[in-house]
C-alpha cells in the first residue's frame, strides 16, 4: 500500500499545475483583450479632440478668408457626417472625406498671408496635423494588439481555452496604407 | 522583448552591486593609508548606498540638469509634444515628459527608471534640421530605450561611473594636500601604500568608463534602431536623420565622458578615430546602422 501516498500527492501536484497554467493562461487573455478595448478607445480619444479642433479652426478662417464659405461649408459637413457614422466602415470613409477637405482648406490659406501669420492659426494646424498622425498611430497600435491577442487565443494551448471561455477573436483595422509622404507643416 | 527588460533590470543590479563594492575599495584602501582605519570603509559603504539610492531615484534628474535640458510643454514646443504624443500612442506607452537643450549640435537622448518616469530630451539643433518623418525616427529610438528599460541601465551607469571618477579625484586630491596621513608609519611604507592608492585609482577611471561601455553594449543601439523602424514603420526616416546627424560637424557643449553614451549618436565627435580606439566607441559606426535601416 506503499505506493498510494506517492500516487495520490504526484496527481495532486499535477492538478495544481494545470489549474495554475489555466490561470495563467485565462489572465493573459483577459489582459490582451482589455489592452485591445483600450486601445480602440485611444482612437476614439483622438478623433474626439479633432472634431473639437475643427469649429475653432473654421472660426478663426472665416475671420480672414470672408470669400471662402463654400469649402468652410464643406468642411463643417465632412466633420459632421464623421460624427454621426455609425459602422466602422463608413466611419473610416467620413475620416478620409474630413482629411480631404482639411487639406484643401490649408492650402486655400496660402493665399491669405494674414491668415498664415495668425498664431491661433498656427497652432490649429498643428494640432491637427499632430492629431491626425496621433489617429493613425492610435490605428497601428489597435491593430498591433489585436494581433498580440489573436496570435494567442489561436496558439496551443490558449486555443483551447480560448473558445472554452468565451474570447471572441478580434478584428483589425483595415487601413489603405497610403505611401508615407512628409506631412506638409508650413509656418 | 520581454527577455530584454528582464535582463536589462538584472544588469542594473549587477551594476549597483559593482559600484558598491568598488567604493568600498577605494574606502578601504583609503582608511588603511591614513588613519581613519576602518572609518574608511564605513564611510565608503554610506556613501555608496546613498549614491545608489540617489541614483536609482534621480539619475534622471541628475543626467537631464547635467546636460542643461529644459522642460518644455505643448504650450511651447507644440510640435515636438504632438509627435512624442503620436509615438507613445503607437507604443502603447504613457507620454514621457519632453526635453530641450538649447544647442545646434543634432542629438537626442532618453532617460527614466522605467517607462512611468521617462523622459527624452533633444537639442534645439535636431528640432531645426529635421523634418516629420527624421524626428519620428529619432524619437522612436528613444522611446524604443525606455521600453526595454534601457535608460535605466544607461542613466544608471552615466550616474555610477561619474561618481566613482569624482570620489577617485577627491580623494587623490586629500593626498595631495597630505591631510590625515598616519604619523606613526615610516615614509617608506606610507610611499608604498601611496603609490598603491594611485595605481588603483588610475585604474579605476578606466574601469568606469569600461562599465559604461560594458553595460551599455553597442548592439542596443542597433535593437532600438530596429524597433524604431517598426514603430514609424519608415525606416528611411531614421536612417535619413542618423546621416544628417553624421554629417554635422557641431560637437555637443554639455556633453561629457559620463553622458556620451547615452546620447543616439556620440556627441563628442571626432575625438575618437579608428585602430584601437574604435574597441571603445559606445556608439556602433553610423554608416552600419544607416545600411542596416536601409535593408529593412
Amino acid at each position: 500500500m506503499g505506493w498510494i501516498l506517492p500516487c495520490v500527492g504526484g496527481l495532486g501536484l499535477l492538478v495544481v499545475v494545470v489549474i495554475a497554467a489555466v490561470i495563467g493562461i485565462y489572465n493573459r487573455l483577459v489582459t490582451l483583450r482589455n489592452r485591445v478595448k483600450n486601445a480602440w478607445q485611444q482612437i476614439d480619444v483622438q478623433l474626439r479632440r479633432r472634431y473639437d479642433l475643427i469649429p475653432n479652426l473654421v472660426e478663426t478662417v472665416k475671420a480672414y478668408a470672408t470669400h471662402e464659405k463654400e469649402t468652410l461649408e464643406r468642411v463643417i459637413s465632412a466633420r459632421n457626417a464623421a460624427i454621426s457614422a455609425e459602422t466602422v466602415a463608413e466611419q473610416g470613409q467620413a475620416e478620409n472625406a474630413l482629411t480631404g477637405t482639411l487639406k484643401s482648406l490649408f492650402a486655400l490659406a496660402e493665399n491669405y498671408p494674414d491668415l498664415k501669420a495668425n498664431q491661433n492659426f498656427m497652432m490649429l494646424q498643428e494640432e491637427l496635423s499632430g492629431t491626425e498622425s496621433k489617429i493613425a498611430y492610435a490605428r497601428q497600435f489597435y491593430n498591433d494588439s489585436v494581433m498580440t491577442y489573436n496570435t494567442s487565443r489561436e496558439t496551443f494551448p490558449a486555443n483551447l481555452l480560448a473558445g472554452m471561455f468565451g474570447f471572441e477573436p478580434a478584428e483589425g483595422f483595415e487601413i489603405e496604407e497610403e505611401a508615407k509622404e512628409p506631412v506638409k507643416v508650413q509656418f | 522583448m520581454y527577455d530584454q527588460i528582464s535582463s536589462n533590470k538584472l544588469r542594473s543590479a549587477a551594476l549597483i552591486v559593482v559600484f558598491v563594492l568598488l567604493v568600498a575599495l577605494i574606502g578601504f584602501v583609503f582608511g588603511q593609508a591614513t588613519d581613519w582605519g576602518y572609518l574608511g570603509l564605513v564611510l565608503a559603504l554610506v556613501v555608496a548606498f546613498v549614491m545608489s539610492w540617489g541614483s536609482y531615484w534621480y539619475s534622471d534628474k541628475i543626467v537631464l540638469s547635467m546636460s542643461r535640458a529644459r522642460p518644455v510643454d505643448r504650450d511651447t514646443e507644440p510640435y515636438l509634444v504632438n509627435t512624442v504624443e503620436g509615438l507613445a500612442i503607437a507604443a502603447g506607452l504613457p507620454v514621457p515628459r519632453a526635453y530641450v537643450i538649447d544647442d545646434p549640435s543634432p542629438n537626442a537622448f532618453a532617460t527614466g527608471r522605467n517607462p512611468e518616469n521617462a523622459a527624452i530630451a533633444v537639442t534645439s539643433g535636431l528640432v531645426a534640421m529635421m523634418n516629420r518623418q527624421e524626428l519620428e525616427g529619432v524619437l522612436a529610438h528613444e522611446l524604443a530605450h525606455i521600453k526595454n528599460y534601457d535608460t535605466l541601465l544607461q542613466t544608471l551607469a552615466a550616474v555610477l561611473a561619474g561618481s566613482v571618477t569624482l570620489i577617485s579625484e577627491w580623494m587623490l586630491r586629500s593626498f595631495w594636500w597630505g591631510g590625515g596621513r598616519r604619523r606613526d608609519s615610516s615614509s617608506g611604507q606610507l610611499g608604498a601604500i601611496l603609490m598603491i592608492v594611485a595605481l588603483v585609482l588610475a585604474i579605476l577611471s578606466p574601469i568606469a568608463a569600461m562599465l559604461i561601455q560594458m553595460a551599455i553594449s553597442r548592439r542596443r543601439e542597433y535593437l532600438a534602431d530596429a524597433s524604431a523602424a517598426m514603430l514609424t514603420r519608415y525606416p528611411p526616416g531614421l536612417a535619413n536623420a542618423l546621416r544628417k546627424i553624421g554629417g554635422d560637424r557641431n560637437k555637443l557643449r554639455s556633453a561629457n565622458k559620463a553622458t556620451e553614451s547615452l546620447y543616439i549618436v556620440n556627441p563628442l565627435k571626432g575625438d575618437r578615430s579608428g585602430g584601437m580606439s574604435a574597441l571603445f566607441n559606445t556608439h556602433p559606426p553610423l554608416e552600419d546602422r544607416v545600411a542596416r535601416l536601409e535593408a529593412m
